[in-house]
């Protein structure tokens, strides 16, 4: 809502300036968001009469005209098409000064204008900063003051205001309302603009009725005849409107948007002639169309809220008149409507339609259902003073009127709720200034009718807010509140997501963020076949517009920006919701997933360059399940995952339980995007939490024994394979098995390879000797030999 | 070999001074004053001398011994000396090379954020809840008294994945599923990614929030501001200005906007004179929405209104982080640039 302030002062006019009306009105909850002049910068600009007009000597579209500014006449050269004798025009005199938007000060002085001396010069609204009209000069009524100060004369050291308001207020969408806050602000009550019933003068009525009543409280119709449409809407009218952003078009568009900003009613104009049998205001029918004004066609949705006359729908209700009935120039008698809408048969209308116009704006948020009389008779008295014609009488028809609501207010609950003791008094002066009628009082508590004007006032700490807003909420103080303690909480089988983040930093990882909804094509890479993604309805592009089904492409994604801009070395990772479907809904799971691309160490003078591989990332991934204490439960076995390298891939197990991948990104991949050589994994962020309460044992106080053992095994067996098969051979002291070396060529036979593995055994209570060692070393041996084939290495 | 005790000191003595290494110098001691040693022979001969003779003798014998045993550990410790000179001579580095170094990695500035909103609201007794991101529009926003068609849900502009279900707009609908499970009073914070369909230069369609809930007996809306304001302080670690403006969000009544004194160009007074961009000159910047809990939306959730109440709030992690960290573009967060991130690190 944009405002002339000027026009606001007529109603009610505070002894401060715009700055600090703009802080109080944005303190009150109408928060003032934008000021703007509503005339340039200039002075020595008066009010100026063309008294005649010559044809110029030298060229055939510029006149020279003697004007007379009070004072003298003057020779002005004028190039503008609508100058005539007789019109009045804004004249900047010799010496007038302009300030350009930069600054910039311009002085007007005398010069030959094609060898005509031209003092001074006749003004369009665009040269004084009014607007855009550069078309011809500025027409001033004729009954303007010649040589009056036109910064006077209009009123434009003015600036008009620009409201951002919430959903809730409506009832601010006009200066009405507007002025009805600011004096309730002010503790004075804002005076009303005068008003008188037009005359009527025919008796011609156009029927009217209501067939969907709970959608249309109330609906008032007025014919009016014999207007002229060509008639100017004089320049007070064409001002407010204009400072209040409104485009001027013709006197009917021009009445019905000034009561619009006014009063905050809607109305529109029909063409009488055009209208036929009766106005209906009913529900669309299956399958009715309309095409409106702006001339884009509407198959009206069930459900929706029409004007319709004998031969279909001729508006779609408090949102956009059609053009069937449009107003046009050829219009003689019109048909006014103004209406009451509930806002529920409005909201979301517009919004669904693709439209907002200044009507669906205001009826969606509620318009005063008992304002309509004031704002016809208002609109028909302008409308006949601009245009001329003989208004006929207001027709009426009533649905169903909202019943008026009443809320109590307990003064305790003021100052239980605001914290502040607001005396009663006060509370009372506050609801009665913003129009809520006194119903009954006592020293306990107060109950008011809430006027038809707030539709957002319902229950008791809506009218706490009020009494807050209006009291001001500067002036509650600022409390901590009093709470029972209560014991904090520390689970310590739950690791911290700030551990695992805190870990991975210091890894060397760059922790990233990146968007949920990614490209299906990227996603679907990563991804089963079978596998159907979450998609977005109405996503912002198509490169966002599945949720990702795993943070890896992400990532991916992550380093390619990164590679694009030189960064190949990198260590990603990223925690966050992995989408899915699933039975009965959707997976949402969380996930914590790492990359790492390039060299293994930075370039260094005693680094080796080598690129990281599998073994970079799975040791990572250990690592973090070593923070929660599980790596003995943790296993990995050869898997197949989409995106990853169907030779270097792991699932990663926890307990048997499958909890992520680690694994290579797929060449085929890798050289579709260009990438260095990267790893990846992708891990159940909350398996990855849990963490295991350690339970103490008492270090052994007796040596250990150590001893190393290589065999050499078939290439296709795993290390794990006879990892497991020792432990479980070499007996229950068995502290530690580390793989020591793994090795292939030499004495080693093609197709087998050589593992070195060490040892250490510790008893809990007593030295082991090293016969006993010995013989479970043998029987290891043999156990290798046996499932394996294995042999030992010399 | 000299016979004269004096001579074979000064032999031996000689040889001591001359020696150039630890294993030389241990076969000189075993050379005179081993078992089988010189001077200890001559210890071992004393019986042959007439019996008068012996004391003096033996005095003689054992002083030289003594002054040769001196001479060997002096030299022993001025051998060791020079070997471990030697030594160091030989290790010592260049510590102007660079180390041996990983460079560390870090956390995203919103995280960052995140988790320094979370500390300070824990450590006032806050829990911390989350919830589901794909929310039903029951929970986000029926239940908080936004119904259809409402003109707030033009505020919202919604991701939906199929009727009915949508990307949550904010995380408010958290507090709403603990409401639903527990029993008042509730103290809670829920941080979490949300999700608008809007995108420009100053919005992107995905962003984090933080939302805090309290509810109890005796709660009023001076209790909101007192700590709305001790967390922007402690956020900022400055005594910066907060403002209340009365505002509307269907969730709460009454509603505010919460303002703070603009932390680039320190506020109101100074805004002009220095021309902020940061603040556009107003002093101020919007930095949260806050309101006294809706009675409909306690209801809703299972708890009496008439015996509970409270405030809530709920603020853009990344707007605080940008007036943190001087960041002056909303999209460096999500561009994810490893020379953008590891300023942070």
């Amino acid at each position: 809502m944009k405002f002339s302030e000027s026009w606001l002062r007529e109603w009610v006019n505070p002894d401060f300036g715009t700055a600090e009306l703009m802080e109080r009105l944005t303190m009150a909850g109408l928060e003032a968001d934008g000021l703007e002049a509503v005339a340039g910068a200039f002075s020595g600009v008066v009010v100026g009469a063309v008294a005649a007009v010559a044809a110029h000597p030298e060229s055939a579209k510029l006149v020279v005209c003697e004007v007379d500014d009070g004072a003298a006449s003057h020779r002005v050269v004028c190039g503008a098409p609508n100058v005539a004798v007789g019109m009045k025009a804004p004249y900047a005199a010799v010496g007038a000064r302009f300030e350009a938007a930069d600054g910039g000060q311009r002085e007007i002085a005398a010069r030959a204008i094609r060898g005509v001396e031209s003092a001074g010069m006749l003004c369009s609204a665009a040269e004084l900063g009014m607007g855009e009209d550069a078309g011809g000069l500025l027409e001033l009524p004729a009954d303007a003051p010649v040589g009056a100060d036109i910064r006077e004369y209009l009123a434009l050291d003015d600036s008009s205001i620009a409201l951002d308001l919430t959903p809730n207020r409506g009832d601010c969408l006009g200066m009405l309302g507007i002025a009805r806050d600011v004096g309730a602000m002010l503790g004075i009550a804002a005076s009303q603009p005068a008003q008188a019933e037009p005359r009527v003068s025919i008796a011609d009525e156009f029927p009217v009725r209501i067939s969907a009543g709970a959608e249309c409280p109330r609906y008032l119709g007025r014919v009016v005849r014999g207007i002229r449409l060509d008639a100017q809407t004089p320049l007070w009218m064409r001002e407010k409107l204009r400072r209040g952003g409104l485009r001027c078009i013709d006197p009917v568009v021009d009445v019905t948007n000034f009561v619009l900003l006014e009063l905050g009613q809607p109305l529109h104009a029909f063409d009488l002639a055009k209208l036929r049998d009766h106005i209906d205001v009913r529900l669309a029918l299956p399958g009715e169309k309309i095409t409106l004004l702006d001339g884009g066609e509407q198959q009206l949705a069930p459900g929706t809220l029409v004007i319709a006359d004998g031969a279909g729908a001729v508006a779609m209700a408090g949102i956009m008149g059609g053009m069937r009935t449009a107003v046009g120039e050829q219009t003689v008698d019109v048909f006014l409507e103004c209406a009451a809408f509930a806002p529920d048969a409005i909201a979301g209308r517009a919004r669904a339609a693709g439209m907002q116009t200044d009507a669906s704006q205001r009826y969606e948020r509620g318009v005063d259902h008992q304002l309509q009389r004031r704002a016809m008779a208002r609109a028909t008295s302008l409308l006949l003073e601009i245009a001329g014609g003989a208004a006929g009488p207001v027709t009426e028809a009533l649905g169903e009127l909202p019943e008026t609501r009443h809320v109590t207010l307990r003064f305790a609950n003021v100052h239980r709720l605001l914290g502040v003791a607001v005396p009663a008094e006060e509370s009372r002066r506050i609801l009665t200034r913003l129009g809520f009628a006194m119903l009954a009082e006592n020293s306990e508590e107060l109950t008011v009718e809430v006027p038809p004007h707030r539709h957002d006032v319902a229950i008791e700490a809506d009218l706490l807010e009020e009494i807050a807003r209006i009291h001001g909420y500067d002036k509650l103080p600022l409390a901590m509140g009093l709470a029972r303690q209560r014991m904090g909480r520390a689970p310590a089988r739950r690791i911290g997501l700030g551990r695992l983040r805190g870990h991975l930093a210091a890894l060397g990882y760059q922790e990233v963020i990146t968007y949920s909804f990614i490209e299906p094509g990227l996603a679907a890479r990563f991804s089963e076949a079978d596998t159907e993604a979450v998609r977005l309805l109405n996503p912002i592009s198509s490169e966002h517009s599945v949720m990702r089904g795993s943070l890896l492409p992400g990532l991916v994604q992550t380093l390619r920006h990164n590679v694009n801009r030189q960064r190949e070395d990198l260590r990603l990772f990223e925690t966050g919701l992995a989408f899915g479907r699933e039975a009965g809904g959707f997976r949402q799971q969380a996930m914590l997933a790492g990359l790492i691309a390039g060299a293994r160490e930075p370039r260094n003078w005693n680094n080796a360059r080598d690129a990281a591989d599998f073994y970079d990332a799975k040791g990572d991934v250990e690592s973090l399940f070593g923070i929660g204490g599980r790596i003995a439960e943790l296993g990995f076995s050869a898997a197949e995952h989409p995106g990853l390298h169907p030779g270097q891939c792991a699932r990663v197990e926890l307990a048997g339980e499958p909890v992520g991948h680690v694994g290579a990104l797929h060449p085929g991949l890798r050289r579709e995007f260009e990438l260095p050589a990267t790893m990846l994994f992708e891990l159940d962020l909350d398996a990855l939490r849990r963490q295991s309460l350690p339970a103490a044992r008492e270090p052994s106080r007796y040596p250990e024994v150590s001893r190393d053992l290589a065999v050499v095994i078939g290439e296709d067996i795993g290390a794990a394979a006879i990892e497991g098969a020792v432990r479980e051979a070499a007996g229950p002291w068995l502290a530690s098995l580390r793989v020591l070396d793994v090795y292939r060529g030499g004495s080693v036979p093609a197709g087998s390879k050589s593992i070195a593995l060490g040892l250490t055994w510790r008893h809990p209570s007593r030295t082991l000797d090293d016969a006993e060692v010995d013989r479970i070393i043998g029987s290891t041996i043999k156990t290798l030999q046996k499932q394996f084939k294995a042999f030992l290495r010399n | 070999m000299p016979e004269d005790l004096d001579e074979l000191t000064a032999e031996a003595l000689a040889a001591v001074a001359q020696c150039g290494g630890e294993k030389a110098l241990e076969a000189l001691r075993v050379r005179y004053l081993g078992r089988k040693g010189l001077l200890t022979a001559r210890l071992k001969n004393l019986g042959a001398l007439p019996a008068d003779q012996r004391p003096a003798a033996g005095q003689r014998i054992n002083l030289a011994k003594s002054r040769l045993l001196a001479a060997i550990d002096d030299r022993r410790q001025s051998l060791e000396r020079e070997s471990l000179d030697a030594q160091l001579r030989e290790e010592s580095l260049d510590v102007s090379l660079p180390g041996r170094r990983r460079p560390g990695g870090g956390l995203h500035p919103v995280t960052l954020t995140l988790e320094r909103i979370t500390r300070i609201f824990t450590t006032a007794g806050y829990e911390v809840a989350e919830g589901p991101e794909i929310e039903d529009e029951y929970h986000n926003f029926e239940a908080l008294n936004i119904p259809a068609n409402h003109p707030a849900r033009a505020m919202h502009d919604t991701f939906y994945i199929a009727p009915g279900t949508v990307l949550r707009t904010h995380t408010s609908p958290v507090q709403v599923h603990v409401m639903e499970r527990g029993e008042p009073p509730f103290r809670m914070i829920c941080p979490g990614r949300v999700y608008r369909c809007d995108s420009d230069l100053t919005h992107t369609p995905m962003f984090h929030q933080v939302e805090g809930l309290l509810v109890d007996r005796e709660v009023s809306m001076a209790d909101m501001k007192g700590t709305i304001v001790g967390f922007l302080r402690a956020f900022f670690e400055e005594q910066v200005e907060v403002r209340f403006r009365p505002s509307y969000f269907p969730f709460t009544e009454p509603s505010a906007e919460v303002d703070m004194s603009c932390v680039a160009c320190g506020g109101p007074a100074q805004a002009k004179a220095k021309a902020c961009r940061v603040c556009g000159q107003t002093g101020w910047l919007e930095v949260m929405g806050s309101g006294m809990v809706h009675p409909r939306v306690l209801e809703m959730s299972g708890v009496d209104p008439s015996q509970f109440n409270g405030f809530a709030f709920g603020l853009g992690v990344e707007r605080l982080a940008m007036l943190r960290y001087q960041v002056g573009d909303l999209r460096l967060f999500f561009d994810n640039d490893a020379r953008f991130l590891s300023q942070f690190n």
